[in-house]
């Protein structure tokens, strides 16, 4: 609740300085904040979808036991894969790993998945091909990979210290 | 009006199938009492609240983000810097961006036709995927603080480490980036 609190009033004081600035501009980023927000929209309905009947059918025990604290390594793996796999925009992978932490998921493996999402694409490699050659665009999603499973173990060594 | 209404239903057609079905979806398991299915619904329901009420500010954010950042002027100062200086104004122009990964090619294309080093392109390209502040913003919001900077401290050496290791894998001669065309 507070969060959306500090982001209400933060976005209210960002929109009045904006408008006293320069309304057209405003406005002009208004409709493209729109636009994006509209072109979203359905995708994250149905990520919201899976997503609940995904948890309906995976009992919270297994998934905590897969990619909760106890899953270790294993777990860290299997995010780094799906993660790898997946093309999920930014817009929609946050919200959903929120609410796999409120399912019992750990942090060191949702910013695994988060950072192989982002940093690893296996299905855009024949675009990145296109622009780098094959070489250089499997050595680069290799260090990424190797680079997301290190953020993740120290995210998970500090998360209990800090 | 109604050639927008007509494309976005299109562009989203399997979306909207999918969003149907789950309305007839909870009126039947209202209608029959069916629990599963009214588990299913208050899954949804959960998530559904607390994801609407942070993302309308969100793109409202993001909106007004893209129309007052100067990007342009950014663009100048690199490939004319270089060392220290010239990570600093990759990363800042990556951090400035909205999109997917894959977008970020095209740009790698016209840092590199600028002189960019081998080094710099891959920095630019971990900056684009890991700290966008639209998407730091969206972090912030779901997930907190405290995992969104930790993961952000974390990830930047790393991935400056990457474009260390890339320079020191390729040369000029055996890499150059090319564009679509």
């Amino acid at each position: 609740m507070l969060s959306i609190f500090i982001l209400s009033v933060f976005t209210i004081i960002c929109l009045i300085l904006s408008f006293i600035f320069d309304k057209k501009k405003t406005i002009e980023g208004l409709k493209k904040g729109a636009k994006m927000f509209l072109n979203l929209l359905p995708a994250f309905l149905t990520i919201l979808i899976l997503v609940s009947i995904v948890l309906f059918l995976i009992p919270k025990e297994v998934l905590i036991k897969w990619l909760g604290k106890e899953s270790g390594f294993l777990g860290m793996i299997i995010a780094a894969l799906v993660g790898s796999i997946s093309l999920i925009p930014g817009f929609i992978a946050y919200p959903l790993g929120k609410i796999l932490v409120n399912s019992g998921v750990t942090y060191s493996v949702i910013a695994i998945f988060i950072t192989t999402l982002m940093m690893v694409g296996i299905i855009t490699l024949p675009i990145e091909k296109k622009f780098f050659g094959l070489k250089s665009a499997l050595i680069r999603n290799a260090f990424s990979f190797i680079g997301a499973i290190i953020v993740g173990v120290l995210i998970g060594l500090l998360w209990g210290i800090l | 009006m109604g050639d927008f209404m007509k494309d976005y239903i299109k562009k989203h057609r399997v979306d909207i199938i999918i969003f149907i079905l789950f309305l007839a979806f909870i009126v039947i398991s209202n209608v029959l009492n069916f629990n599963e299915g009214k588990k299913i619904i208050n899954n949804f329901k959960d998530s559904f609240i607390e994801m609407i009420s942070l993302i309308p500010f969100m793109f409202i954010l993001i909106g007004l983000f893209d129309v007052w950042v100067p990007k342009e002027k950014i663009e100048k100062h690199i490939g004319k810097s270089s060392g220290f200086l010239g990570i600093l104004w990759v990363i800042l122009l990556a951090m400035l961006q909205v999109g997917p990964l894959y977008g970020a090619f095209p740009v790698c294309y016209i840092l590199w036709k600028k002189g960019s080093s081998i080094k710099n392109i891959f920095i630019y390209l971990g900056a684009f995927s890991t700290m966008k502040i639209p998407m730091l913003a969206f972090e912030i919001g779901f997930l907190g603080l405290k995992f969104t900077i930790l993961r952000t401290i974390i990830t930047l050496p790393i991935f400056i480490i990457i474009g260390y290791l890339m320079e020191s894998i390729f040369d000029n001669k055996d890499f150059e980036v090319k564009s679509l065309k």
